[in-house]
Order: structure tokens, then C-alpha cells, then sequence
């Protein structure tokens, strides 16, 4: 646990793999940028990794003022304690007053350990981040400035929001794909720190024997306009329609957990909770209800069009249009649209 | 060579299936209507360590912290073949976060002593945080291995594990003891056994047993009542069907590090998720409606 620290600068931990940097981590710059703005103070991110310098100007480009780079063997591949030794030794050096990750396999594993090392506060998946003044309800002081930290819980039913008064950093995990990606400024500049914390193969507890790793081929994240379709869509063959659509308005196909778990597509497909989290310009949803699970997925996206025969599901409540009929009629109808324009 | 395994365990309302019994009329949910289940994952938990035992020998230890009513998730644990079972129960305790919650976790499990195993769920339905683990982790000293999908072998002590990333897997080896979490993914469950639900569906804690003794005596002065726990609680012990129960102090916890005291993270506001309907532009399902649509998307350059 640090003090609140308020010059503190606000962190992005740089999460990169074999080099490449995760999107999330250029996400969470965009972010962190505008909140330092907010609090008058510097953005830094961290970047460990073993021969990873060249990532820095990325991360400058990005918004970053600092980079802090561990460049160390031992962190060449991702193992919890000698990342969290880093961030736990940078973090004391430099008392940040927020420090973010993404909410990946890999931050979710690291995060909590660095916040338990510290005995500071964690918030998990956030979807949102802002900056307040609170005022604690039982002793009335009021905090300037707090890191407000938004995110759905119970099972997405409740929108939560929690603050860390004073045992700082004030530290969260953010959801992939819910903070837009600025466009890179090659023209920024920043400092690089070297930094070096000292590491031994006593941290390494845990021995990496093999590993599989698949690029993610549905690229769900980047699409502009994806098309997803539900259970109402009733059968593998009949999902033809939903990538027909796809195919003719140019975006990615989608789907709802209903459908997965129905076997008309494969998983790496799942919008939602549990799948991905997009906010596309066009999210085009046919046969699907809306289940709060899917809909924390795909609320954000900029036009949403609910195509369904039951004019209460609740899809239609994030819609902006909604189209109540069968969708093997509606969609055939939409590609003939779509084709017309292509002609004119 | 046998192995000593502890496992976490939650009972948590049951977030996945909200029925309209539990809506309250403005459209929120009515939280004290869901019914309170064994958490998902917690269950393959406890499958992977039952197979370890069952495979090389050793123990299973159940231990949940939680109010007096999750004896019912740990009734369910010796159901389905855990060897012993604790309940950290205080109202101390209430309000923790999951800093607080792993700190009153780890207390327990120095306290059991001895393990080589601790498994637990890789996160809870209710908070979907995924943190006690890796927070547990980190409080005993111990490497943490997220993620288990398959247990892949065991020698000596060393473990080998696959572990799901997200875009693919990792097989690692790891020296125990070893904190590993479970994902839902990992195996089935075995259900209840039916001759362990006869046997163990009177065990109880000590707090049931004075509920039980409360209403079987409501006249009876507090000293034959607590007599009456007593002897009822011997019993139980006795035939091997006391559910343990601690307390933060049976547990030697630092209350600063427990309960609100020693929960940084406050919740600020809590807002419901409301159904209603907004509104939104009514298109009808005919291709003069649909065209106009598709035209409405390229002029407003949604669509390029």
C-alpha cells in the first residue's frame, strides 16, 4: 500500500506478447491519457519484457509520456511473480496514483497478486473508468479526484461503482474492446526509463513446458459492422443467412451464447459476457432475446438493429432500430437492399 | 504417494438463471429472491481435487467462509466425497472485499496446516472477479497456476497442468505446494453419491445445532440450551458429522485485515439494470421499409 499521492502519474501496464503488444494496452493509453489530462499529472506506461524496447515509441505514439522498460531474460515469457516483483518494485519507486491492465487471461492473473503484495485496492473488468470527488458516507470527509471504477456485476444485472478512498494505487483490470483505440501520433514524444529490478530464478515457480497459441482469427474487435445472430436463427444451416448478410454488407459475424452453445458456430464467435466485447459503428443482431449477458457484449456499439419476431425481447431495448418479423424473411431483404445500392 | 488438498469453496445467488420471480416491479432484481447455489466452477474444484485423491490417496478439505446458511455448499461437498469440511463464518467478516476475503481464506488455511494442494474455482457468478485466488496465493507464499483445464500429471512433487490462456493453452510444470484455479471447462462434476446424502445429511455446524436446540427448547434457560449444544455437538462429532466452524479468532486473523477495516475498495454506487423499453425507430419487416433503412445507414455514413 502506497499513500495517496496526489502528483502521482496515472499507468498502463504494457501487456505484450513474443513482442507484440496486446491491443488492450494501446486501448488503456487513450484512456489514461485523458485522465491524466484530468488530474494535471504525467501517463506512464510499463513495459516489461525481455528485448522489448522497440514497443516504447508505440506506447509514446499512443499518449505516454514515460515509458518505464524492464528489459530482463527472466521476462521473456509471462510468469506471475517476477511480472508482479516489477510492478510491486516500480510501483513503491514511484507511488502512480492508478495503474490499469487489461482484463486478459494474462492481467487478470497478474493484477489481484500485485494488489494483495500491496495490500491496495483491485477493481476486476471494468467497463468504464472516470474521475470524481467522493464523499465517504460514514465519516462525511470528502476525497477530491477519485478514480471511479464502473463495472457490471452480478451477473451483469447491477452496473457497480467502486472507489479506493486511500490505500492507493488505485489499481482495475478494463475489458478488452470497450475503450476506443486513438489513432497512433507518430510525432509524440516521451522519455524511455530503463529500469532494473532485481530478479532470480527463485520467482520462477512455475516451468513452461509447452505452449499453443492461435491467432484469433475472428477478428470481432476490429470489425465496423458485424452481423450476430441468436438461437431464433434455429439451425446450422439456416446461419448461412447471418454470413450472407456478412458478406454483403462487409463485417464480421457474430453471435450470441444461445447459438454457440447450440452448435450453429464456433465459440471464438461469442459476443458477450463471456465472449467478446465489441462496439462496432453497425451491430446488426437477428434471433437474438438479449440477455443482459449478451447485451454488457454489444451495448456499446455506435447503431444497433434488432431483428425479431417477438416485439418483447429485450434486445429491443439497446436498439436504435428494431425490425419485429422473421428474420429468414428480413434478412434476404437486406442483402437485396445492400445489392441494389451496390448497382446505382 | 498421497496428496492433502484444500478447497474454496462459495455459495453465491444464482446470477445465470433470474426467472420473473425475482424481478421486482420496477424492472431490477430482487437479489433475496434468487435461489443460493454451489458456485459453478467451485464444484470443478473440488471434482479435480476428488480425483487426485481418488487416484493417488490423500484428503480433501472443504473450506467455504461465509453466514451460517453456506453449511448447505458444504453438506454438498461431503455429498459428493470431500473428507472434511470448514465453515469460516463471523460476522466480522461481513463486507469484505476480495483483499479482506483472501487474507480471512489464507488465516483458514494456515490454520488446516498441512496441504499440497489448494484449488479453488477461477472466479465466483455473484462478483465474476476472478481475484481470491491469485490473492490467496500471493498471502501463503505460494506459485498460483490460473485456468486449469486439465490436470495433466503428477510425480513427486511436481505437477503438470493445462492451462487455457484465452487464444490457445499452456502446458506447465509446477513444484508443490501450488495454488491452482479451476475453470468450468476442466471437467464434470460427479453429483451427490447416494449413500454419502444418507450418511451426511444431518451433519451440521454448531450454529445449526443451537438453531435446532433454540426451537426444541424455547422454554429452557440459556445454560441447559447451551448445555444442550454441547451435548448435541459431541454427538455429531463423534459420528464424524460436525461440519467445523471457525471464527476470525479460532483462526488467529488481524481483524484491521478483515471485514470493511480491510477492504480497500468501497462501493460508491450501485445502479440496477432496468428492462424497459427505450425507443427506438419502428422499421417494418417489408423491403420498402428495409430499403429505407439500409439508405437512412449510408447517408448518416454508418455505412460506407
Amino acid at each position: 500500500m502506497i499513500e495517496p499521492n496526489r502528483q502521482g502519474e496515472v499507468w498502463v501496464f504494457a501487456e505484450q506478447e513474443d513482442g507484440t503488444l496486446n491491443d488492450v494496452a494501446l486501448e488503456l493509453c487513450g484512456k489514461a491519457r485523458d485522465l491524466a489530462d484530468r488530474l494535471k499529472v504525467r501517463m506512464a506506461a510499463v513495459l516489461p519484457g525481455a528485448g522489448v524496447g522497440d514497443l516504447a515509441g508505440r506506447l509514446i505514439a499512443q499518449g505516454a509520456d514515460l515509458v518505464y522498460l524492464v528489459d530482463h531474460p527472466l521476462l521473456a515469457h509471462f510468469q506471475t511473480r517476477p511480472y508482479a516483483r516489477v510492478l510491486c518494485a516500480l510501483i513503491e519507486k514511484y507511488k502512480p496514483q492508478i495503474v490499469m491492465y487489461g482484463a486478459t487471461p494474462l492481467g487478470r492473473d497478474l493484477a489481484p497478486r500485485v494488489a494483495s503484495e500491496m495490500r491496495a485496492g483491485m477493481t476486476a473488468d471494468c467497463t468504464d473508468l472516470d474521475i470524481a470527488d467522493v464523499t465517504d458516507p460514514r465519516t462525511k470527509e470528502v476525497h477530491k479526484n477519485l478514480l471511479l471504477q464502473i463495472r457490471p456485476a452480478f451477473g451483469g444485472n447491477i452496473i457497480a461503482t467502486i472507489v479506493n478512498y486511500d490505500r492507493w494505487p488505485q489499481m482495475a483490470t478494463v475489458r478488452e474492446g470497450v475503450m476506443a483505440m486513438r489513432p497512433a501520433d507518430p510525432a509524440r514524444r516521451g522519455e524511455v526509463v530503463r529500469e532494473s529490478v532485481a530478479l532470480d530464478e527463485s520467482l520462477l515457480a512455475v516451468r513452461l513446458l509447452e505452449r499453443h497459441l492461435e491467432p484469433r482469427k475472428v477478428n470481432l474487435k476490429g470489425a465496423r459492422v458485424i452481423v450476430a445472430g441468436g438461437g431464433g436463427v434455429g439451425s446450422r444451416e439456416n446461419f448461412r443467412l447471418i454470413h450472407e448478410l456478412a458478406g454483403a454488407i462487409g463485417g464480421a459475424v457474430g453471435a450470441s451464447r444461445a447459438a454457440v452453445d447450440s452448435g450453429y458456430i464456433g465459440k471464438e464467435h461469442q459476443i458477450g459476457q463471456t465472449g467478446t466485447t465489441v462496439r462496432p459503428a453497425l451491430y446488426i443482431a437477428a434471433g437474438i432475446s438479449g440477455a443482459v449477458q449478451h447485451r454488457a457484449g454489444m451495448e456499446e456499439s455506435a447503431k444497433i438493429i434488432a431483428i425479431n419476431k417477438d416485439p418483447n425481447a429485450p434486445i429491443f431495448s439497446v436498439a436504435h432500430y428494431g425490425i419485429v418479423g422473421d428474420l429468414n424473411q428480413v434478412i434476404p431483404m437486406m442483402i437485396k437492399a445492400l445489392k441494389e445500392r451496390r448497382a446505382e | 504417494m498421497p496428496y492433502h488438498s484444500i478447497v474454496c469453496v462459495k455459495q453465491v445467488p444464482d446470477t445465470a438463471n433470474i426467472t420473473t420471480e425475482a424481478m421486482k416491479e420496477d424492472g431490477t432484481v430482487n437479489r433475496a429472491a434468487l435461489p443460493a447455489i454451489f458456485n459453478p466452477e467451485d464444484l470443478n474444484a473440488l471434482e479435480t481435487a476428488l480425483e487426485v485423491r481418488d487416484q493417488f490417496g490423500g484428503t480433501v478439505t472443504a473450506v467455504s467462509m461465509g453466514p451460517p446458511k453456506a453449511a448447505d455448499v458444504l453438506r454438498d461437498c461431503l455429498y459428493r466425497g470431500a473428507d472434511r469440511a470448514i465453515l469460516v463464518t463471523d460476522r466480522r467478516a461481513a463486507a469484505s472485499d476480495t483483499l479482506a476475503t483472501s487474507y480471512i481464506l489464507s488465516q483458514a488455511i494456515r490454520t488446516i496446516g498441512r496441504f499440497d494442494f489448494v484449488f479453488c474455482g477461477r472466479q465466483a457468478i455473484d462478483g465474476d472477479t476472478a481475484q481470491v485466488g491469485p490473492q490467496t496465493a500471493e498471502k501463503l507464499g505460494l506459485p498460483q497456476v490460473t485456468y486449469l483445464e486439465e490436470l495433466v500429471g503428477l510425480d513427486g512433487d511436481l505437477v503438470r497442468v493445462r492451462r487455457n490462456v484465452g487464444n490457445g493453452w499452456e502446458l506447465i510444470e509446477a513444484r508443490l505446494p501450488v495454488l491452482i484455479t479451476v475453470l468450468g471447462t476442466a471437467n464434470k462434476p460427479r453429483p451427490p453419491a447416494a449413500r454419502r446424502v444418507m450418511r451426511f445429511k444431518r451433519a451440521r455446524t454448531e450454529a445449526e445445532v443451537a438453531a435446532m436446540v433454540q426451537e426444541a427448547m424455547p422454554s429452557a434457560s440459556p445454560a441447559e440450551r447451551d448445555a444442550e449444544v454441547r451435548r448435541r455437538t459431541e454427538q455429531l462429532k463423534q459420528a464424524g458429522l460436525l461440519i467445523e466452524q471457525w471464527n476470525l479468532d479460532d483462526i488467529h486473523a488481524d481483524l484491521d485485515r478483515c471485514g470493511l477495516a480491510g477492504s480497500p475498495t468501497k462501493v460508491f454506487r450501485v445502479q440496477s439494470i432496468v428492462l424497459t423499453k427505450q425507443g427506438y425507430t419502428d422499421i417494418p419487416p417489408t423491403e420498402d421499409g428495409v430499403r429505407r433503412l439500409i439508405h437512412e445507414l449510408v447517408v448518416d455514413h454508418t455505412l460506407g
